[in-house]
């Protein structure tokens, strides 16, 4: 048993490593994930290790990056693909959508994509314009594509090992204002299904759902809202897409009440896919409408405004108590 | 053959060539491509073989029958799509006619270990490939997006985003050489497409990782109804030199330049120099498909230049009058033009429809329970109108 305490940051590094030490098929290709190791230092070290054949610097263009895995994958290698920011991967989106995300349906299943593409996403780390974006909703939108977020240095580690297995193309979203968290990682245990939804905190009067780096958040909300006497549940979803229905559904089943937090615009979000399902699901157990919390439909805003424009403790509580009260 | 040599090189047989391009605007600027720049022949248009000093090539009576069968059957099978279009049964056609002979010279020159990225239009390579041409006209009829193993003939599906697929050979390309191989990967793509930001990335990539790809534009004049100029400043193999590899033109009308040019460039790529930069200039005889008309956007006089430098015409005159086919082959390559183009008419009327149920198959290689989901609610749908029809209400 390897029990160990790291950051997310840490915990990605060294899932990477594996992943290369394990199969010599798997890449890291992306801007500066060389000898920087990454803006992050997500792959600190591992092009000194594996070399420049395994981790490769590639040129300043998105397309290209994701072009250029789409093929080495058609080659049979399974590409690991670093997009240094959210806001970046509008260049690629085109490769990603038209290309990756319908190759396998379009050649009958003859061929597979097996090609991650790595996202460091989100604000509260007072970056500038198109470094805090939250754009999941529009990869999960498009069927070929999966799409998966880690809260914590366990899943980051895990679900980076599951993404490189998996088959499919697999877009994996790093909170990136939670990279120097840390949290025990059990590098030997086998986990739960890339796609199952966790349940972070147990409790009987509202639900909670969240992903990523509004897990933590819904986390103390939920410790507040305990010291006012309310029992809060709070599940991570960690795979936007699927999404486990099943067990947002058995804990709203159990609840009678759903709030669904998330750092991108409510509007078109997928709190609104998940509110419509699990109504269509929980009719008659639902004690109140299903309530999102999230960004506004406005630009992501300079730095300085971005805690009004992020979901909160106190906005998650007020829509907590907005539930509670029907 | 080195960059300088190439992009630099003399013109040497253009005096007869007139200009096909037609500058619409002309400013004070220089106007490139109002100039023809020279282009590698090995065959006139009056099917006269003529010497290039960089490219030659030499053939046996037998291989140069073979290339003109499968130019005259790879357009009886376009012309039979056509029809098929016409008659209802094809959604929509892309038609080769006039680009036979930079497909199949280019083809032709394939080793089958090499891989080829096609864009929608490269239906003669499908045919050098051994692929079934029967199975390009699913994507066209509906029933599916290609449906052909990318395996089977090294043959990717067609790719109908312009210039996406030049970045997959690029790529495959560098796992070519990552794996030690000494095959290579050939990349099609259109005048059109040379302007989108993924063929400018495959360059630079291609370059900078040295990758074993020839880049093959057929620069056939159009796209849909704008001309080069509106694509280019510089001739389009000129474009290679900034990238650091070598670009070269050939007469896209001309299949034995075409299979000399590839096959040179074919080989600079096995041999670990990098990429090279191919523009057949060729012209596109019909419409860019059946849903565009071509009289509205161009002048009958161009059309009618070209088709005194027809890729077929030529060579049949060549192959006259050097007596290396007789009548007896143009009598039975005839009649197995009109097999095939009877072929693949029954096998279009032939082809099923999909299942329906074919809409969630291969969504995803691993599964996905929401995909699992909608295929039983949409199954249960569809039994609801049997058991109706069983009962009889």
């Amino acid at each position: 048993m390897a029990m160990e305490k790291m950051s997310i940051a840490k915990a990605l590094n060294e899932s990477l490593r594996k992943a290369l030490d394990t199969d010599p098929k798997v890449l890291i290709m992306g801007e500066d994930v060389g000898k920087l190791g990454g803006v992050f230092r997500i792959t600190d070290g591992l092009q000194k290790d594996f070399g420049e054949d395994r981790v490769i610097d590639t040129p300043l263009a998105e397309s290209g990056i994701v072009g250029t895995a789409i093929g080495l994958a058609l080659r049979g290698y399974r590409p690991i693909v670093e997009i240094q920011f959210d806001g970046f991967v509008f260049p690629a989106y085109d490769q990603i959508v038209t290309q990756l995300a319908k190759m396998h349906a379009r050649a009958l299943g003859k061929i597979k994509l097996p090609v991650v593409v790595r996202i460091p996403y989100g604000g509260g780390i007072g970056a500038v314009e198109h470094h805090s974006e939250s754009p999941e909703a529009l990869f999960a939108h498009v069927a070929g594509l999966k799409v998966v977020s880690p809260s914590n240095a366990s899943d980051a580690y895990w679900m980076m090992q599951q993404a490189v297995q998996s088959d499919d193309p697999i877009i994996f979203f790093e909170p990136k204002r939670r990279y120097w968290d840390k949290g025990e990682v059990e590098t030997d245990s086998i986990p739960g299904p890339l796609h199952r939804a966790a349940v972070a905190r147990t409790g009987s009067d509202l639900t909670l759902v969240a992903y990523g780096p509004m897990v933590k958040v819904c986390l103390e909300a939920a410790a507040a809202a305990q010291e006012e006497g309310k029992s809060i549940e709070v599940l991570d979803l960690r795979s936007m897409s699927p999404i486990d229905f099943d067990t947002i559904q058995t804990s709203v089943e159990k609840t009678g009440r759903l709030v669904v937090v998330h750092e991108a615009p409510v509007f078109y979000g997928s709190g609104a896919e998940i509110a419509a399902r699990i109504t269509e699901r929980c009719f008659y157990h639902l004690e109140a409408p299903v309530l999102r919390v999230g960004g506004y439909h406005a630009p992501y805003p300079p730095a300085r405004l971005e805690d009004e424009y992020l979901p909160g403790l106190d906005r998650v509580l007020d829509a907590v108590d907005r539930s509670l009260a029907y | 053959m080195t960059v300088e040599s190439t992009a630099a090189r003399k013109p040497r047989r253009s005096s007869k060539r007139t200009s096909a391009v037609k500058t619409t605007a002309k400013t004070p600027a220089e106007t490139p491509q109002s100039s023809e720049p020279e282009l590698v022949q090995l065959l006139t248009p009056e099917g006269e073989r003529v010497e290039h000093p960089d490219y030659q090539i030499d053939l046996t009576a037998e291989e140069l029958r073979g290339l003109y069968r499968d130019m005259v059957l790879t357009r009886r099978f376009d012309a039979e799509a056509t029809a098929l279009q016409r008659q209802g049964e094809l959604g929509l056609w892309a038609s080769l006619l006039g680009q036979e002979a930079a497909q199949i010279g280019s083809g032709r020159a394939l080793r089958d270990d090499d891989y080829v990225f096609p864009t929608y239009r490269e239906h003669g390579v499908a045919w050098c490939r051994g692929v079934d041409p029967t199975n390009l006209l699913g994507m066209f009829r509906g029933v599916n997006h290609g449906g052909w193993d990318p395996n089977t003939n090294n043959f990717h599906l067609y790719t109908i985003v312009i210039g996406s697929q030049t970045l997959h050979a690029t790529g495959y390309a560098m796992g070519v050489a990552k794996d030690g191989a000494d095959s290579a990967v050939i990349a099609y793509f259109g005048d059109g497409a040379s302007s989108q930001g993924d063929v400018a990335e495959s360059f630079t990539f291609s370059a900078v990782y040295n990758a074993p790809v020839v880049f093959f534009c057929q620069n056939n004049q159009w796209a849909i109804s704008e001309p080069t100029e509106k694509q280019t400043r510089v001739p389009l193999y000129q474009r290679a030199q900034g990238f650091g590899f070598p670009g070269v033109r050939v007469d896209g009308n001309d299949v034995l330049a075409c299979l000399a040019v590839t096959r040179s460039a074919l080989e600079r790529a096995r041999r670990g120099e990098g990429p090279t930069l191919v523009e057949a200039f060729t012209y596109r005889m019909g419409a860019h498909t059946t849903s565009d008309d071509p009289t509205k956007y161009r002048a009958d006089e161009e059309r009618a230049s070209w088709e005194a430098k027809d890729p077929i015409l030529r060579l049949r005159t060549h192959l006259e009058k050097e007596g290396t086919a007789d009548e007896a082959f143009f009598t039975a390559l005839e009649a197995e033009s009109e097999a095939l183009g009877k072929r693949v008419r029954e096998a279009v009327r032939a082809m099923p429809d999909p299942d329906r149920m074919a809409i969630f198959d291969h969504a995803y290689a691993d599964g996905n329970p929401l995909v699992d989901e909608e295929r039983a609610q949409f199954a249960a749908y569809q039994a609801s109108f049997a058991d109706s029809a069983e009962e009889g209400k």
